[in-house]
């Protein structure tokens, strides 16, 4: 156990932690947009339960959001000093657009949701709810900026150990973070659109809020029925990325050791990196080669072609790529055939598929995180890629005990309060849409506090 | 640009220093009673606010990063078992905060988490200036004290009077916002807080020429540093005034007292951001850095930011309402 492996780890918990709450609050906001726009054109009154309710839980959220992204802010000095002294002129501009952004426009806007409704008119109120969702996607961008320059930096020179940055704009419109962008984007919106499906069932099962219910099931299977096909495209362009990028972590993807041509595909396998081959391994001939290029014929590059301190190991990537892969297709076959069912008013009698929808609300999750395990672990043995090695990056003279120390504070603080807050969803999910109010003392500051406007009655929902 | 982001910096500090500081305060008045009434009106004059007075401590370390990476770097790798401690008391404060109405046999968990988290977070703010004053151990413009090194016996007695500082904002700010026992009592404390609070100031003065620190000679070089604590010391007899004509008056001269040491602190160390390894110009990020963030968060954002928080207070502003409770 060294300082280097427990601050990865802990760098992997906390990072890993906080990205649930934005994916879920990143698609929540648009669909709360849509909802708000529903209700002004429509003028029927489920849109506006339907708000008022899911505004209460993007509350929730948000605030679990906020609370665990401040610890990241820090991470990058305590922890990766020598990566943020390197790359911060890069890195350190694009965060700090990344939370004056958020806070100006998400926690700000967010105010006038909770205490405005009455305070100004419905086409302000709509452009606020706008306004919430826009703050969370570019908070999104920013992020994704940032990370897909650590993945395949652009716009520096070096000058004495700094990473200058020369060209912003091939920074902000480098190609990498217009794929990597709007697929991290659909998994958020696909997150929403699950969850929301999910609820919906879980009320149709239970035979309660039938209206809502059935409004919410229609339109989270609706979108994910159209998102998940884009997003499966966007999938294989980002794919493409890492082909033409990082090819040691498309070989570890891909489960491929030595070069072939024309190459298959590894559909399953259990890698063996001390022997260097794949052991029970089920392959389809050609195809790898197909996913790759497009081509029947092209020669694809195997990890044993690199160095043994330029490789990222393969079993975190490969077993993390597959799990996504089977979410993502798990998801289409629900949402299309839910969607077909839901279009022909025939959902409500296939009791199985119902339950299928409710228990499919963390398939986005775990594709969420098995993703960027793919992305990051992938990306290994570099912090930046090509640049700047992990174990460079790392602060000199950290020690055991210290990491040690923080991972378990973290470890206990964040266990406690996940546990809180999944406890406070499941209780205004259970109340259902008829009972939501939003409390009074909730504030653009304490998104928190709106959970504590759950109704004394929420055990008897009607 | 780089004075532009140096003031951004000095200014997110310090209004997180007087922000937060009194919520940190309010935190520790409330561990001293046990009285129900009492605490959910401490509770309720902070509970619009105090989330909004933190986000300028992610402001500052973002400012931090981007303005000055090679600092940002440094201070948060040297303090590393401070920060982390200080991150998870604050997540955990807050948390307590928000649960603390909510929950039922585990409610004095939370109230013992609030009470003790405010004192420990103001603890060690302190703590880390008092070590950055001191000088942390250096070499070659990197720091090599390893996981204890910021710790002095200087560092802990700032981080002491820091506590006492915060509570005496905090007992300010009550008497602004609250009525009857509540601002009666924190009346009372004004007094004795401005007292400790000057002890404290003292003995650091004592110990900083007991230990013949490389800042104390800044003073001889530069006299109108003593401009500064003469102020400060002038808003703290004001303190002690039997008759206020205003209930702003113990938190505004608080805040002059912090305004004047932050003062004193920013121009001892000047032109140093760390003091006498790392000058500002050495820290700062390339130009390129600087003015990309300055033509959007600087010249933007952060005006918005501030008028944002402007107008929150405004709407809070005011005595608390006797029959408003907190939940």
């Amino acid at each position: 156990m060294t300082a280097l492996f427990l601050s990865r780890l802990q760098f992997a918990f906390t990072v890993s932690f906080h990205i649930i709450f934005p994916s879920f609050t990143i698609g929540l906001a648009m669909w709360l947009v849509v909802l708000e726009a529903l209700s002004m054109f429509t003028g029927r009154p489920v849109y506006r339960r339907l708000f008022d309710f899911w505004l209460k839980i993007f509350g929730v959220t948000f605030g679990l959001g906020v609370v665990s992204g401040i610890v990241m802010a820090f991470e990058f000095g305590t922890n990766w000093s020598r990566l943020s002294a390197a790359t911060g002129p890069v890195q350190g501009p694009l965060l700090t657009y990344e939370s004056f952004t958020a806070f100006a426009l998400e926690a700000s806007f967010f105010g006038v949701l909770v205490f405005g409704r009455k305070r100004v008119r419905p086409p302000a109120y709509l452009a606020s709810t706008l306004m919430v969702a826009l703050g969370t996607t570019f908070s999104a961008f920013w992020i994704m900026v940032n990370n897909s320059w650590m993945q395949a930096p652009v716009g520096v020179k070096e000058v004495a150990g700094l990473y200058v940055p020369i060209d912003w704009a091939a920074i902000i419109f480098s190609p990498v973070v217009w794929v990597r962008f709007p697929h991290m984007l659909l998994a958020s919106y696909l997150t929403g659109a699950f969850c929301v499906a999910a609820t919906g069932a879980w009320y149709r099962l239970r035979g309660r809020h039938a209206a809502e219910g059935a409004a919410m099931l229609r339109m989270g299977l609706y979108l994910a029925a159209i998102l998940m096909p884009v997003q499966l495209l966007f999938g294989h362009l980002t794919g493409d990325f890492v082909h033409d990028r990082q090819p040691a972590k498309f070989a570890a993807i891909e489960g491929r050791w030595h070069d072939e041509q024309p190459a298959a595909e590894v559909v399953l396998a259990l890698p063996d990196e001390a022997d260097e081959t794949n052991h029970f391994s089920l392959e389809v001939p050609v195809l790898g080669s197909l996913v790759a290029t497009m081509r029947w014929d092209s020669k694809e590059v195997g990890l044993t072609d690199f160095p043994q301190e330029d490789r990222p190991p393969m079993l975190i990537p490969f077993f993390s790529f597959r799990i996504m892969v089977g979410c993502g297709l798990l998801m289409l076959l629900l949402a299309w055939s839910g969607s077909w069912l839901a279009w022909q008013d025939r959902l409500e009698r296939y009791r199985k598929l119902l339950w299928g929808i409710f228990l499919s609300f963390p398939l986005p999750f775990v594709a969420i995180l098995t993703g960027w395990f793919v992305a990051e672990v992938g990306r290994q043995p570099w912090t930046v890629y090509g640049l700047l090695r992990t174990a460079e990056a790392v602060t000199p003279g950290l020690t055991v005990p210290q990491t040690l120390a923080s991972l378990a504070l973290f470890g206990t603080i964040y266990v406690a309060i996940f546990c809180f807050g999944v406890l406070f969803i499941y209780r205004l999910l259970r109340g259902g849409p008829a009972a939501a109010e939003i409390a009074p003392h909730a504030g653009p500051n304490r998104p928190l506090a709106l959970a504590g406007s759950i109704p004394a009655n929420w055990r008897t929902d009607k | 640009m780089t004075l532009f982001w140096v003031a951004a910096l000095a200014l997110s500090i310090l209004l997180y220093v007087l922000l937060d500081g009194f919520d940190l305060g309010v935190g520790m008045l409330f561990g001293l009673t046990r009285d129900e009434a009492l605490r959910s009106r401490m509770l309720a004059s902070i509970s619009p606010v105090w989330d909004g007075n933190q986000t300028w401590l992610v402001v500052a370390g973002t400012v931090l990063f981007g303005a000055f990476p090679s600092v940002y770097a440094l201070l948060l790798s040297a303090f590393y078992l401070p920060v982390m401690a200080m991150l998870a008391v604050l997540i955990f404060r807050g948390v307590a905060f928000e649960f603390r109405h909510k929950a039922g046999r585990s409610r004095p968990l939370w109230e013992i988490g609030f009470a003790a988290g405010s004192l420990v977070a103001a603890f060690i703010q302190g703590t880390m200036v008092g070590a950055l004053a001191h000088g942390l151990p250096m070499q070659n413009g990197a720091y090599s004290g390893g996981p204890f090194g910021w710790c002095s016996g200087f560092a802990l007695l700032c981080g002491a009077g820091l506590c006492v500082g915060y509570t005496l904002l905090g007992a300010g700010w009550l008497v602004v916002k609250a009525e009857g026992e509540v601002k009666r009592r924190a009346e009372r404390l004004v007094p004795w807080l401005a007292c400790g609070v000057l002890i404290f100031l003292a003995l650091a003065f004592g110990q900083a020429l007991a230990e013949d620190l490389k800042i104390m000679r800044r003073w001889l070089e530069r006299p109108y540093l003593f401009a500064f604590p003469a102020v400060g010391l002038a808003a703290a007899l004001r303190l002690f005034g039997a008759r206020r004509r205003h209930d702003a008056t113990p938190l505004f001269m608080t805040a002059v007292i912090f305004a004047a040491a932050f003062a004193t602190l920013a121009l001892s160390f000047w032109p140093y951001m760390v003091p006498f390894d790392v000058t500002i110009e050495q820290a700062a990020a390339p130009r390129e850095s600087l003015s990309f963030m300055f033509w959007g968060a600087g010249l933007f954002v952060l005006p918005l930011v501030l008028i944002y928080n402007l107008i929150a207070y405004r709407v809070f502003g005011g005595k608390l309402s006797n029959d408003i409770h907190y939940h």
